[in-house]
């Protein structure tokens, strides 16, 4: 029996979302499903449990995606994004960024947590394990911010255990081969940043 | 001439004279309808109109948070006749917020964005609409709708400090992101660094998040502010 985490890769988009899309035709919603690929082989490799949100074109809801990451005991989830905007080949990490709650409607103070209010008590493992992969993105690709940055990200708002998003510079790339040729290195750092927050065993360290 | 034949001729004929009296109606509910079209525009140029400020609005320096690079904002100070009523005021600060970037660079949010309504509610929750463009027309990304989100609620926590959180609307509903990637479900905290506001009463509550937009915000009581109360505190 295999025990140990098991890595949640979350491709965004898919299907008639194309996500973020850029003057030459790039798509995040194609991007990230190479980046997904790259790094379950990575993490594989590593001796890591990998499952993905999606691994054709289709377009599974937040909820579905959440599901995925809620389904196992010891789960570590990854939402992979390329944005719009940022300087080409910088990779930046998020957290999920706790609103204040709405006010109670009454004496509701020892409710229990809501699926749609999942991913708050992770935040402070969330902001652990984003800064870990951070940390590897910013030795890898120059321009990158040293630190992870906490934002909503809507993806990571119901998943009940350790998450980030991992967004690259970007869509607007003027030939995709910038973007394509980013997702080995990318998938290699990101890997060795959920292996530094989550070490499996002392003969997987072997990192290159 | 069969029966029948006579019968289906006649059928036929009151048919065609029918058909012809409901075209007529039917002519009429048309030019109705594209009246009652033209008094929605009316309506909404009525809506999307700038505040009118008063004599009585002082003008005061107001930070603007505008765009300074892909991934951030920063302040600039414009001279705006602002209203001392805390929603006027948001809305106000909000329009200069669309209308007036120095640069195009600076600009956040979408130039054809229109703030279709803007109101506090008395627990300080402030509620920014906007239209169709603002989701539409924002480049699809984690840091490019983060920048969005912080010009609108740090120019709104800089200039209404009655504003505890915020919560953005596009046309009138709630949706689930900007523009694929940030939250809009939920709220974003405003001032969260100053101490929490009283709770209103349920008698004080009253105003529905279609009240017009003078609803008042309570003043920030000194005393008496229950634990239970807190931003934090759970749903």
């Amino acid at each position: 029996m295999h025990l140990g985490p098991v890595i949640v890769l979350d491709p965004g988009h898919g299907g008639t979302d194309t996500g973020a899309r850029g003057a030459a035709g790039i798509a995040e919603k194609d991007i990230v499903l190479q980046f997904a690929r790259a790094l379950r082989a990575e993490l594989e490799r590593l001796g890591y449990r990998v499952a993905m949100t999606r691994n054709d074109d289709s377009n599974p809801s937040y909820d579905d995606r959440a599901a995925l990451g809620n389904a196992y005991r010891d789960a570590v989830f990854v939402s992979l994004h390329v944005s719009s905007t940022g300087r080409i080949g910088t990779a930046r990490t998020y957290y999920y960024q706790v609103p204040a709650a709405a006010p109670a409607p009454s004496g509701g103070s020892s409710s229990p947590i809501t699926w749609e209010d999942a991913q708050r008590p992770y935040i402070e493992t969330s902001r652990r394990l984003a800064n870990l992969v951070q940390i590897e993105l910013s030795h890898r690709f120059a321009g990158s911010p040293n630190a992870p940055t906490p934002v909503a990200v809507r993806s990571l708002r119901s998943v009940g255990a350790p998450a980030v998003a991992v967004e690259v510079s970007s869509v607007a790339a003027s030939d995709p081969v910038a973007v394509t040729s980013l997702v080995g290195p990318l998938a290699n750092s990101v890997a060795r940043g959920v292996a530094a927050f989550h070490p499996i065993t002392p003969v997987a360290t072997g990192l290159p | 001439m069969p029966r029948n034949l006579k019968i289906a001729l006649g059928i036929l004929i009151v048919a065609v004279v029918v058909g012809l009296i409901s075209l007529r109606g039917l002519q009429r509910r048309m030019t109705g309808l594209a009246e009652s079209q033209s008094s929605d525009e009316e309506a909404r140029r009525e809506v999307l109109a700038p505040e009118i400020s008063t004599s009585s609005d002082a003008k005061v320096e107001t930070k603007i948070y505008w765009a300074a690079g892909e991934d951030r904002v920063a302040p600039t100070t414009v001279a705006l006749a602002l209203s001392s009523e805390p929603a006027v005021r948001g809305k106000q600060v909000l329009q200069a917020l669309i209308a007036n970037p120095t640069t195009a660079e600076q600009r956040t949010i979408p130039g054809d964005t229109a703030l279709l309504g803007f109101y506090i509610l008395p627990d300080g929750t402030a509620i920014a609409d906007f239209s169709m463009p603002l989701s539409a027309e924002t480049p699809s990304g984690i840091e490019s709708e983060q920048v969005v989100v912080d010009s609108i609620s740090r120019t709104l926590e800089s200039n209404v400090p009655t504003a505890r959180r915020l919560k953005i609307l596009i046309n009138g509903q709630e949706v689930d992101t900007l523009a694929g990637h940030v939250d809009l479900t939920g709220f974003f905290d405003l001032n969260s660094t100053s101490a929490p506001l009283p709770v209103a009463t349920p008698s004080t509550q009253a105003a529905p998040p279609g009240a017009p937009a003078t609803a008042k915000a309570p003043k920030p009581a000194s005393t008496s502010a229950p634990a239970a109360t807190a931003p934090k505190s759970p749903r």
